[in-house]
């Protein structure tokens, strides 16, 4: 059974962190000059008391007004989070209790970063196929402003807040999901990892902050990207993902409409877009307005993308989502 | 490979500074322009121009743009 995008919403919280915000914090710093490299003018930041969990059930509730969609058919919801709100529960019991969906529904967390999205179709589209589910409810929410230190100016520049909602069906929608290539390698754990507030490694009170050697401020229950790492890892591997999924859907990059990646960045998405030879024109950008949403960058780009009018005569795209893990995932989407 | 091609691709990475400013013996850290972005920007140069994976460990350990060039050139 064919598995299909029907739909998706986005939602930004209100706060905006804006360029003119971060320099008069860091006015030592030209943030134009940074903002014309990394693509970003501004990043929605939630609010103290706005956690994944409230994220995920208005962006639900945006996708069922703004598409018309009736709850009630939703019988499977996946939950893509970093930032959940407990140990235990799982978040997406909290989420369809909040929204009033249906007992009767599975739902679970699954806990990635920027490849979450795109494994995300891939279960949805494993539950349609095998005939365990017909509507599923995929939210990817993320809350990463919660573990940047306030003087980290690198990471408070790059990331911003969100949640997508998508709804996968089995009857028809905008687009059908087609093949999924995947990739692990926990080697790069340590590169970009939030140490403290699991079970191997409780929050200290005593945390003392460390600045990093251009002055970015932070300590162990803070998040850690090592920037260079995290390049070199992208500049290594979304090649060869991107070969690996042309390959398995038997497509050549001309076949190729556009390309939506995750949008980490603007600098490092065009260094790939370069080294991989993908026409500008056939690339998608959509983070000017956000920044970095880790999981929900791609269902944000898919989103403009449409309402853009860039899918006019598209037919064959190539979503890829990677990081941290490091975990890397992509897939092609038809349009019908 | 050429250190003065070199100093021109790394001149060619930088927005505001005097290509005059750099040198064999440039001390890139102290450059006003350095930061976690000009970082990748010479890995970026490195991997275009001479398909080297230069690391970030690479970098912090050298000093000079020729400690630089000399890991490149080993790697090349």
């Amino acid at each position: 059974m064919k598995a299909n995008i029907k739909a998706i919403s986005y939602y930004l919280p209100e706060a905006i962190l804006s360029n003119d915000l971060i320099n008069q914090e860091f006015p030592e710093w030209d943030i134009e000059k940074i903002s014309s490299k990394t693509g970003i003018n501004s990043r929605h930041i939630s609010a103290d008391d706005e956690f994944s969990s409230d994220m995920a059930v208005k962006v639900a509730e945006k996708l069922f007004v703004e598409h018309n969609i009736d709850k009630s058919t939703i019988d499977f919801l996946l939950f893509c989070t970093q930032s959940p709100d407990y140990f235990l529960p799982t978040t997406a019991c909290i989420i369809q209790e909040r929204l009033g969906l249906n007992t009767s529904i599975g739902a679970l967390d699954f806990n990635l970063g920027c490849s979450g999205f795109v494994y995300g179709l891939s279960l949805a589209k494993g539950l349609i196929a095998g005939g365990m589910a017909k509507n599923v409810l995929l939210i990817t929410s993320e809350t990463y402003s919660k573990f940047i230190h306030p003087k980290d100016k690198s990471n408070k520049t790059i990331f911003g807040d969100a949640a997508a909602a998508t709804l996968i069906s089995s009857e028809a929608g905008f687009c059908s999901i087609g093949n999924f290539v995947f990739g692990t390698d926990g080697k790069g754990a340590e590169n970009l990892i939030v140490k403290q507030g699991g079970m191997r490694f409780p929050v200290l009170s005593d945390n003392e902050d460390i600045s990093d050697e251009f002055g970015n401020v932070r300590n162990d229950k803070n998040l850690f990207m090592n920037g260079t790492e995290i390049f070199n890892f992208t500049g290594e591997f979304v090649p060869r993902l991107t070969e690996a999924i042309l390959e398995k859907s038997n497509l050549t990059k001309d076949n190729i409409d556009l390309f939506i990646f995750h949008q980490a960045n603007k600098y490092m998405l065009n260094h790939l877009r370069k080294k991989i030879k993908i026409p500008e024109e056939k690339f998608f950008l959509a983070m000017q307005h956000c920044g970095n949403t880790v999981s929900s960058t791609i269902p944000i780009a898919l989103y403009e993308a449409q309402k853009q009018g860039r899918l006019e005569n598209c037919y064959n795209l190539i979503l890829a989502g990677f990081g941290v893990g490091y975990s890397w995932a992509a897939c092609n989407i038809i349009i019908e | 490979m050429e250190i003065n091609i070199f100093l021109q691709n790394f001149a060619d990475i930088l927005d505001d500074t005097d290509a005059i400013l750099i040198k064999q013996e440039t001390v890139f850290r102290d450059l006003e322009e350095w930061d976690s972005l000009t970082a990748l920007s010479l890995i970026a140069m490195a991997d275009e121009e001479y398909s080297v994976k230069l690391t970030g460990d690479d970098i912090k350990s050298s000093t000079s743009l020729n400690d630089i060039f000399e890991i490149i050139k080993n790697k090349a």
